[in-house]
């Protein structure tokens, strides 16, 4: 095994293999450029909520300027992921590799919290008893749910305060979308794609899957789906959990490897993301065969709406008479991690009855970032009302996006507001018309 | 010594615990700013988040003498906020932000100092306002900062820089108590111009807690235009035939030829990196046809100057695709190398070619990377030394070219700093520019408005 994913044991060993960063950590020349668009430092002004100064905090702690490893790693995490910095800074650093190294490391020093082992270790590799899971909760849900918005779907849960906060949630469905079809083997004559729902979108938004796969069938496209796919590996990764994400990436690559497929096509974009570069960014760790997957998954991975407009060319014309507004969030997984932004308005511009209109900052994170949610909630949420305020700007109906977790965090947004604007998945949309 | 925790109570007690920053990790946060220079953590940060709370955290301070830096963005490239001592208290203005008035009558704006430059330009232009200076740093750099630097940027020959705009400032005195200076009208003569000895003063005078600023109305018309030359004397004649024929280019930038390489090598942008330099200039003005007859004479000048090769951006996109290579100047400059050191000794801008010959000596001498860009209309350029802070012995030889490039700009009867600052950074040359005797004055100015010499002690001079 590489050092590098060994954990430290001493504040010592802890600043050496964070010195192993130090090659990409000097890259930074302190500019602060990043404050310009951090949706974090835009809340709380705070310099080591800003890039710069975890870069400052993490060269600090390598060079053993401060021994405080758990609060550097506190601020560590008070970060979205969503790559905003990276894209706009004029050094080029490469930041995304930087924290989610860092993450690795500053983890395995200080050991993961027991709740994160139980969920990355003991049930996102197992999707049977995952699927079960949400089939007990769905059953039982309804006791506990209270109807927050009929027209976004969400729920409140107030004797789950102390585990949800105020969040407004989406139900459960009854059968997740695996658990429904099983293993997908869908025989096509305009090329063959291994489908990726994503745990999200497999689990709760099972309307996102069930219009990919419409989608891919009306098109003729062969689709392969394993029934063992398990979660893609990001929130382990994004907590530093180098093993669990390995673990199940190699689970995912053996089903995978099952069936060959021209592309892996998601609903998800951190999934999408996620299996394109983290995957990759981790080549070295996993054995040959799964090296040349891994490879080909690096260049042959998209989300739903690219591989609609980039491989299969379906001509979406513009439509100019329609009426109902839909907006569009752009989900920085996708636009900033993948360089996919105009794919999904292509689609929603094609839409018959559908007027699109551009928000402000369309692409601005809308602060979930995951786990970030989970944990920082408060803060998620005044950077989410920004993103809220932008939507309710141009006064659609309905946001379209392409991100399960964006998803998510819009429906709480809107539906706390008491906005009556829908929160869809371009896919829905465009299954809809067909 | 540390600060005492009763005082740390006090400073939560005005300001809220979430507004006191005492752990070590976010006091870290605030040790450096842009300049690559030695850090040093401060005692204690504070985030005041209206003008009451400024003024009675400057009081409670200077009562139990402590050193006082004031912090925007943190985006200098002179150590201007690098806190003095452990001790020092970091005052963030980054809460008080707010664009207070823009009066489109009286063409003036009224802000807190911590509004973002970027920002209040795009909000004033949303108003089909002006608001000119243009810092590198915009879209991060606050007001105050600018106002406290002295912020340029691109437009500085034509528009001007901070403050050009400054027609009043109120700050805080060590008392906490709120001196008011200048007006919202055009012309005032009351009392001191208190304001011009803000300028540049590097929180060093007083703690600024709302600022006036002068707005204008926009060009309505520009045209943007590029040259290459086989020599830079050729460069630099054209600029000086340009101002000789009373044209003020509203931009006028000059890249020389390590820059021109290390841009294309990195954007390829189709840049000729075989020319000794190129200059990027624009006129603008309120109409269409001055515009042109401008951009027509600056041709021609060209032309006549030796220019090898002329641009002329025919639409919007060829106007984009001309400053790209501006643009990504010190972008592709900062990838070159993990450091870039980025100075801005400033000639009159007769003296270019010499200033660039003796930078390409100065290169040659300390056997460093070293490219130039910048403001060839003011002067005001920017040589950028590539190198690698970890590496000892070659940053001592830049710390030697650094040194050796004030020398040689002074020597031209330039100066220091054209818009960067002294800060840390070039306090020990502040003599060598002026004398003794105004280092003394100085010092004595200080000493009357701060007896204590506590407002950012250890920048500006020495």
């Amino acid at each position: 095994m590489s050092e590098e994913y060994q954990s430290p044991v001493t504040l010592a060993e802890l600043a050496r293999m964070l010195m192993k960063l130090d090659d990409l950590l000097i890259t930074c020349m302190r500019c602060g450029f990043c404050q310009s668009v951090c949706p974090v430092y835009g809340e709380t002004f705070r310099e080591a909520d800003v890039t710069r100064g975890k870069i400052a905090l993490l060269e600090d702690l390598a060079h053993e300027l401060t021994l405080d490893a758990d609060n550097v790693n506190d601020r560590l995490n008070r970060c979205l992921l969503c790559g905003s910095c990276e894209s706009n800074c004029p050094s080029g650093v490469k930041i995304m590799d930087i924290f989610i190294r860092a993450r690795a490391i500053v983890a395995g020093y200080r050991g993961l919290g027991a709740i994160k082992k139980l969920i990355f270790r003991t049930v996102l590799p197992r999707p049977r008893l995952f699927n079960f899971m949400i089939g007990v909760s769905s059953a039982f849900q309804w006791p506990f749910l209270r109807r927050a918005s009929e027209k976004i779907g969400t729920s409140r849960a107030p004797i789950l305060n102390p585990v949800l906060g105020h969040r407004h949630i989406p139900s459960l469905p009854s059968k997740t979308f695996s658990a429904a079809h099983g293993q997908i083997a869908e025989p096509g004559t305009n090329g063959q794609v291994a489908l990726f729902p994503g745990c999200v979108p497999d689990k709760i938004f099972t309307q996102m899957s069930e219009a990919s796969l419409k989608i891919l069938k009306h098109h003729k496209v062969g689709v392969f789906m394993p029934d063992n796919l398990v979660c893609c590996g990001i929130p382990s990764l994004a907590s530093g959990d180098i093993k669990s994400f390995i673990k199940l990436t190699s689970q995912n690559l053996a089903a995978l490897a099952a069936k060959p497929f021209d592309y892996l096509v998601t609903p998800c974009a951190t999934c999408g993301s996620n299996i394109k570069e983290n995957w990759y960014r981790f080549i070295d760790r996993f054995s040959p065969a799964e090296r040349t997957l891994i490879e080909q998954l690096h260049t042959k991975t998209l989300d739903i709406t690219a591989y609609l407009v980039r491989v299969l060319k379906v001509d979406f014309k513009p439509v100019t008479n329609g009426t109902l507004a839909v907006t569009y969030h752009d989900p920085c997984h996708l636009k900033k991690g993948l360089g996919i932004s105009a794919e999904p308005r292509a689609i929603l511009k094609s839409l018959p009855g559908y007027k699109f209109v551009e928000m402000p900052e369309a692409d601005r994170c809308c602060g979930n970032g995951g786990s970030f949610n989970l944990f920082h909630y408060d803060l998620s949420k005044s950077i989410g009302q920004v993103k809220r305020d932008n939507i309710v700007s141009v006064k659609p109906k309905i946001v379209a996006t392409t991100c399960p977790a964006c998803t998510l965090q819009l429906m709480d947004l809107l539906s706390q507001n008491k906005d009556e604007i829908e929160v869809k998945h371009v896919a829905e949309l465009y299954a809809e018309t067909l | 010594m540390p600060i005492s925790p009763s005082l740390i109570t006090e400073f939560k007690n005005l300001l809220g615990a979430q507004n006191v920053l005492t752990e070590e990790t976010d006091r870290l946060s605030y040790a450096y700013d842009a300049a690559v220079l030695k850090q040093v953590t401060p005692g204690l940060v504070v985030l005041p988040t209206n003008e009451e709370q400024l003024g009675k955290t400057v009081k409670l301070a200077y009562e139990n003498s402590l050193p006082i830096t004031v912090r925007g963005s943190g985006t200098n490239l002179s150590g201007a906020v690098i806190p003095e001592s452990s001790e020092t208290l970091v005052i963030l203005t980054n809460k008080l932000n707010k664009i207070l008035e823009i009066n489109e009558e009286d063409l003036y704006a009224v802000v807190e100092p911590g509004v973002l430059t970027a920002k209040f330009a795009a909000t004033v232009a949303a108003k089909g306002l002006f608001y000119p200076p243009d810092p590198g740093s915009q879209t991060v750099s606050t007001l105050a900062g600018n106002v406290a630097l002295n912020a340029g940027g691109l437009r500085g020959l034509k528009y001007g820089v901070t403050k050009d705009y400054l027609m009043g400032i109120e700050f805080f005195d060590p008392n906490g108590d709120l001196i008011k200076t200048g007006s919202r009208t055009v012309k005032c003569v009351t009392g001191y111009n208190i304001g011009g000895m803000m300028i540049s003063s590097e929180g060093t005078l007083g703690i600024f807690s709302k600022i006036i600023l002068k707005l204008v109305p926009p060009p309505k018309a520009s045209q943007a235009m590029m040259a290459v030359y086989d020599s830079v004397q050729a460069a630099s004649e054209t600029v000086a035939a340009i101002i000789a024929a009373h044209i003020l280019p509203c931009t006028l930038e000059f890249l020389d030829q390590k820059c021109i390489q290390v841009v294309e090598a990195n954007a390829k942008i189709g840049l000729p990196t075989e020319a000794a330099a190129i200059l990027l200039v624009e006129v603008d003005g309120s109409h269409q046809a001055g515009v042109d007859e401008d951009a027509a004479k600056v041709k021609e000048i060209f032309t006549k100057c030796g220019s090898t090769d002329i641009r002329v951006a025919k639409d919007a996109e060829e106007k984009n695709k001309i400053w790209e290579a501006r643009r990504a100047a010190l972008p592709s400059l900062a990838r070159a190398k993990p450091t870039t050191v980025l100075e801005d000794a400033t000639v009159p801008r007769s003296k270019i070619p010499q200033m660039v010959s003796e930078l390409n000596r100065i290169a040659e001498k300390y056997k460093l990377e070293m490219g130039t860009f910048g403001h060839a209309g003011d002067g005001n350029l920017h040589p950028t030394i590539l190198t690698d802070r970890r590496n000892e012995q070659e940053f001592k030889r830049v710390e030697e070219a650094v040194d050796e490039i004030f020398d040689v700009a002074i020597k031209l009867q330039g100066t220091l700093s054209g818009e960067h600052g002294i800060g840390i950074a070039k306090a020990k040359w502040m003599e060598k520019e002026t004398n003794k005797a105004t280092i003394e004055f100085s010092r004595r100015l200080r000493l009357a408005l701060d007896p204590k010499y506590l407002f950012n002690a250890g920048k500006k001079i020495l």
